[in-house]
């Protein structure tokens, strides 16, 4: 039996009167890679910050191992030490090179010693594949690399598990393709990884499970095959279509 | 509290007299500044070499230097060139000259905002190039500058408080001399300093309406910090 | 006045003003600082508080600030005209650095705060490693401008008695009878004064620019 590493229970998030997603239950085991997958507007990306706990869900509790994260008195900076995440803008440290920025978690978070740090770091681009660019500052990167080097801050932290935030959406189409490869070889790895994102191909193909999130809520979840050729609802079968019928004429059009 | 309202009180016809001298010097010196600004800005802009470097001359001298200075040069020391100038009509000349500088770059901020078009227009109908610039480009650019610009009455108005150090009898100086009367310099100088804060709250008010007044929607300075 | 003397009065004033503004202008921006850090990270109390502190310091005219400042300063410590001067002045542009920092931690974007709160980092942490040194970067060129201001204004400790520049030339004067060439050349100190303190900053920023910033 798979170890959970992260569980969800009933997890509901509102702003005012907004219900952002109610009545979350989810459940990711070690070396899993979850794609949750859904509209615009779900609640998706809100979903990943409460896990951060960058935000506070209104109901329900996460717990990461053993810890109740949402319990009163959780230390959050140490929480999110052990949680990675990639933000879709990237969010690089614009003033700190690619070096830097991987660095920054591991000297003033981890208190490593710099020289420590420094071969972790390199280390970590060096996975990646931007060892070479070690001394680019974020403006002399391209989207793609900024990306991969945002994995790479977030992978020095040695989290237990990783969250991606449509890591692709706010990439050129020719740039896509390299932070998914990262992507990919991470699962491979055996990383656990909760992935939002709108990448059918990389879903169908890296997947353990997919959720499929509509409205605040999980409409189905299933491994991909299941999912994608046999889906239970209707509305996960609409949204499948409408999205293959988008990226399809988009491929079209290359 | 109670002896500073008394103090307040009790000097406050003084302090209102001294008010009125103190936005006297801000309307006259803005005026100055604004007619001078506007010839200083045409002549950096549009003028014959020697002219625009004689412009430049004067707007970073005006501006890197303390307006203390240039009101000690103009009444202490002109008339050792000569010119001999009453209290007041220094104190005028220095704001004046002195906000000149700073309202010249509000003026060719708006002008370089509308750009050489504007004159190859105003050209290509016939008119000549100082008729050009009167008509076509200053009528637009005092509009667009108006953003900018409205800081400049505000800063005008707390700068005149240095004219009391050559006895002009400004609000500062009748605190001066409310501080000499009752030994109490700090409840003095708080009365003027609410004085003062009232004038330039309301200033701020006005220059707003102004503001929102003279706005016209889609017709504005690609930069507004210009 | 021989020329040597008049020489040694000028350097002797030029000290004094740079040391005013050496004093007034750090601490200025480091009360500033803590001030902007405040109105935009801490709650809606002290937001309007500060809020309230830059609007009444910035509508008051700085040499009636000064004044003010002076007499509590040197009521309640034993200080010298030109430290209780130099302190106040730094008051008094605490306000206008405070707008400047704030307008600079606004335009650094939110998501530089989240990022590094999801790296693990303490909110402290965040804004000493991620948001300030940015936040100052973007800080210079403005900064530059008030620092100009803060040496033009150090003219106003005259009015304390303080020997600087504008005191030894209105001393210089009286001695040569030569009141215009005298306050000309402390125009002339203090326009080289701002011209090479804005060249210095110039130089700093783009030393300190982030290469292609986005």
């Amino acid at each position: 039996m798979a170890k959970p590493i992260l569980t969800i229970k009933n997890l509901t998030k509102k702003y005012g009167e907004n219900v952002i997603f109610h009545d979350i239950s989810l459940t990711v085991n070690e070396g899993d890679t979850i794609v949750i997958i859904g509209p615009s507007g779900t609640g998706k990306s809100t979903l990943l910050r409460c896990i951060n706990l960058l935000t506070c869900a209104d109901d329900g509790q996460i717990w990461l191992d053993d810890l109740e994260i949402t319990a009163k008195g959780c230390d959050d900076d140490r929480v999110r030490q052990h949680i990675g995440m990639v933000f879709q803008n990237f969010l690089l440290f614009n003033h700190l090179n690619a070096l830097d920025n991987v660095m920054l978690g591991l000297t003033k978070v981890k208190h490593m010693k710099p020289d420590e740090a420094r071969v972790k770091a390199l280390r970590e681009l060096e996975r990646v594949g931007l060892a070479d660019r070690a001394e680019h500052y974020p403006g002399q990167l391209s989207g793609g690399q900024q990306q991969r080097v945002a994995i790479a801050r977030a992978l020095a932290m040695d989290p237990r598990i990783m969250l991606f935030d449509e890591p692709t959406s706010a990439l050129d189409p020719e740039l896509i393709g390299e932070v998914l490869e990262v992507m990919r070889k991470l699962a491979l790895e055996g990383m656990t990884m909760l992935v939002v994102t709108h990448e059918m191909g990389f879903a169908r193909e890296v997947a353990d499970r997919i959720v499929f999130l509509e409205k605040g809520s999980i409409v189905e979840e299933g491994p991909p095959d299941e999912l994608f050729y046999r889906p239970k609802h209707d509305r996960t079968r609409e949204f499948l279509w409408k999205i293959t019928e988008l990226y399809g004429k988009k491929d079209e059009n290359k | 509290m109670a002896d500073w309202l008394q103090l307040f009180q009790r000097y406050l016809p003084d302090f209102l007299k001294g008010a009125a001298v103190t936005i006297e010097l801000t309307v006259v010196g803005l005026a100055l500044g604004f007619v001078v600004g506007i010839l200083l800005a045409l002549a950096r802009l549009y003028g014959p070499t020697w002219l625009k470097m004689l412009a430049i001359g004067y707007i970073e001298l005006f501006r890197g230097t303390p307006l203390l200075v240039q009101l000690f040069l103009i009444y202490y020391g002109l008339p050792s060139l000569g010119v001999t100038l009453s209290q007041t009509i220094s104190a005028y000349l220095a704001l004046g000259l002195n906000s000149a500088a700073y309202q010249a770059e509000y003026f060719r901020g708006a002008i370089q905002s509308i750009g050489a078009s504007q004159m190859t227009a105003g050209r290509a109908i016939g008119l000549s190039r100082w008729k050009t610039i009167w008509f076509i480009i200053l009528p637009q650019a005092l509009r667009l500058m108006i953003p900018a610009w409205s800081n400049e009455p505000i800063s005008l108005l707390k700068t005149t408080a240095v004219v009391f150090l050559i006895a002009v009898q400004d609000l500062m100086a009748k605190a001066k001399r409310a501080a000499t009367a009752t030994y109490d310099p700090i409840g003095s100088y708080l009365a003027v300093a609410v004085v003062y804060l009232v004038m330039v709250i309301i200033l701020n008010w006005g220059l707003k309406y102004l503001e929102r007044k003279t706005t016209i929607p889609g017709f504005e300075m690609e930069s507004k910090k210009a | 006045m021989d020329v040597a003397k008049f020489l040694q009065y000028i350097a002797s004033g030029t000290a004094y003003t740079v040391g005013v503004t050496l004093i007034a202008l750090p601490s200025g921006l480091i009360l500033g600082t803590l001030l902007a850090l405040l109105n935009v990270y801490s709650g809606k109390t002290s937001k309007a508080l500060t809020n309230l502190y830059s609007t009444v310091m910035r509508g008051i005219p700085p040499i009636v600030l000064l004044f003010i400042l002076y007499f509590i300063v040197s009521g309640s410590i034993n200080l010298s005209p030109f430290l209780a001067g130099s302190i106040s002045l730094g008051i008094v542009s605490s306000a206008y650095q405070m707008e400047i920092v704030r307008g600079a931690i606004l335009s650094v974007s939110g998501g530089q705060m989240m990022a590094a709160r999801a790296v693990g980092m303490s909110k402290r942490q965040a804004i000493r490693n991620v948001i300030l040194p940015q936040t100052l970067r973007l800080a210079i060129p403005p900064w530059s401008n008030e620092a100009a201001i803060v040496i033009k204004d150090s003219s106003l400790v005259y009015a304390l008695g303080v020997p600087e520049i504008l005191r030894r030339a209105q001393l210089i004067s009286a001695s040569t009878q030569q009141p215009f060439l005298a306050y000309a050349a402390a125009a002339v100190i203090y326009f080289i004064l701002v011209f090479i303190t804005s060249r210095l900053l110039d130089g700093l920023e783009k030393q300190l620019r982030i290469p292609a910033n986005p």
